[in-house]
């Protein structure tokens, strides 16, 4: 093990992490908000649309990111839409985990009773207070497990972003083995980064999971 | 010229058809020696000596943490220069899908099998049966209705997972796709669009019906559990 190596080229993993953590940060944040769309629209039956969030779930739970992310970087400029990489990737990260998202989050809402709801509309409470105060807080205890896991997901899955030539942490180490052939420091220094990224998040994924289970607190 | 025009070329299609080959053997014989390697995981899993279950614990953790692209650059790149071991692409590529595959699968199967109550194991002692009767005829049916639904699942994931060897210079449907749009850059100039739509409906023909199967499974054995 060169050590040297290790510590010349280990600011270029801090900036490779960066730039997926800036990446997965927001793909997970619009898939949050495309996956809550999903959801609301399945579980009020809107008609139309229903059938659409559908179609889409299956499309993007059926392809692999790194086909939908050449579709978009390379495909759709020639219908005259054309995005930054970066911008690729946060969209192709939001296209795919919207469904992963839509599904965690509908258990959820599936979960709450509707004795919940028809107890709730009884005791008065207005269509608000009841999705804030009943249906909300018991959803999240259900749906946090199957989020926190996506949003891990997501993450791992970003590393494919480096095909459409964005400078993540992928992409550094390929750099690195070919310039370097120091294989091992780089491969190295990849596993660490990605350790660094990702337990952290599995751990406040953990605790958030305790913080909201209130059926066996 | 338009395109899609390129599409009504039959040279098209079979090169396509021949990449998408490429990619579902990769696939399939990844799946196919997941399964022997996860029910040998799962097994030690639910050993009784701790180190053998930390060891296994240890293994899972690592591969659910790692991108696969990443444990993909690791056998690729580091198996070579760590034991000689000079995996083609396509080498690599079932190497770390069977050690990924075989890891989640063990996970399945050693969740299956502590499902199980013990009173299950004693009844059939009690009426006679031997211990590979006992698994054959009550452990196994139980277990593998448990994992079954979750194991189609995974084999979609590892199907879509096939994606990445053309990172490493596989070449399958995707690198084909390449190929074909760069041959036809000047005659067709959005020839990407086209080629990379076929191949998005190309990996979706191939992994909805699983998805579906999956769902089936799960709805039909949810209730009789």
């Amino acid at each position: 093990m060169n050590w040297s190596f290790i510590a010349q080229y280990a600011p270029f993993f801090a900036n490779a992490a960066l730039m997926t953590i800036y990446i997965s940060f927001f793909g997970v944040l619009l898939a949050l908000a495309v996956g809550l769309v999903c959801a609301a629209v399945e579980s009020a039956h809107v008609p139309v649309l229903r059938q659409i969030v559908r179609v889409y779930v299956e499309l993007s739970r059926n392809t692999p990111l790194l086909v939908q992310l050449y579709f978009i970087y390379f495909g759709l400029p020639k219908l005259g839409v054309v995005l930054s990489a970066q911008a690729c990737a946060i969209v192709g990260l939001a296209f795919l985990g919207g469904s992963y998202m839509a599904e965690a989050l509908r258990g959820g809402f599936d979960a709450v009773p509707r004795v919940q709801l028809e107890s709730a509309q009884m005791l008065g409470l207005t269509r608000i207070q009841t999705l804030s105060h009943v249906q909300i807080p018991q959803a999240l205890s259900t749906a946090i497990p199957g989020v926190v896991a996506n949003v891990i997901f997501l993450v791992k899955e970003s590393s494919v972003v480096s095909a459409i030539a964005l400078a993540d942490v992928m992409y550094v180490t390929r750099d690195l083995m070919g310039m370097t052939y120091d294989t091992y420091e780089a491969l190295t220094l990849l596993i660490i980064t990605y350790l660094v990224i990702l337990l952290p998040i599995s751990i406040i994924g953990t605790i958030l999971e305790r913080r909201f289970d209130y059926a066996r607190r | 010229m338009h395109g899609a025009e390129l599409l009504l070329q039959t040279s098209v299609w079979l090169r396509l058809l021949q990449g998408l080959w490429v990619t579902a053997w990769i696939a399939l014989v990844s799946v196919g020696l997941s399964v022997p390697v996860g029910l040998i995981v799962g097994w030690l899993m639910t050993s009784r000596v701790r180190v053998v279950r930390w060891i296994m614990r240890l293994y899972l953790e690592f591969i659910r943490i790692m991108p696969q692209l990443a444990l993909l650059f690791i056998a690729f790149y580091g198996f070579s220069r760590a034991w000689g071991l000079n995996l083609d692409a396509t080498a690599a590529c079932v190497v770390v899908f069977v050690l990924w595959g075989g890891a989640e699968l063990g996970d399945l199967v050693r969740g299956a099998l502590t499902s199980i109550p013990r009173s299950q194991y004693e009844s059939a002692q009690m009426l006679g049966l031997n211990p590979w009767q006992t698994f054959t005829h009550v452990i196994l049916p139980q277990a593998l209705r448990r994992m079954l639904p979750a194991s189609v699942n995974l084999a979609t994931r590892i199907v879509k997972t096939t994606s990445l060897a053309v990172l490493l210079g596989v070449v399958e449907v995707i690198k084909v796709g390449q190929q074909i749009i760069d041959a036809n850059r000047f005659q067709y100039p959005d020839g990407a669009l086209w080629i990379y739509g076929v191949i998005f409906f190309m990996y979706f023909i191939v992994c909805w019906p699983l998805s579906i199967v999956a769902r089936r499974l799960e709805q039909r054995w949810n209730h009789d559990d």
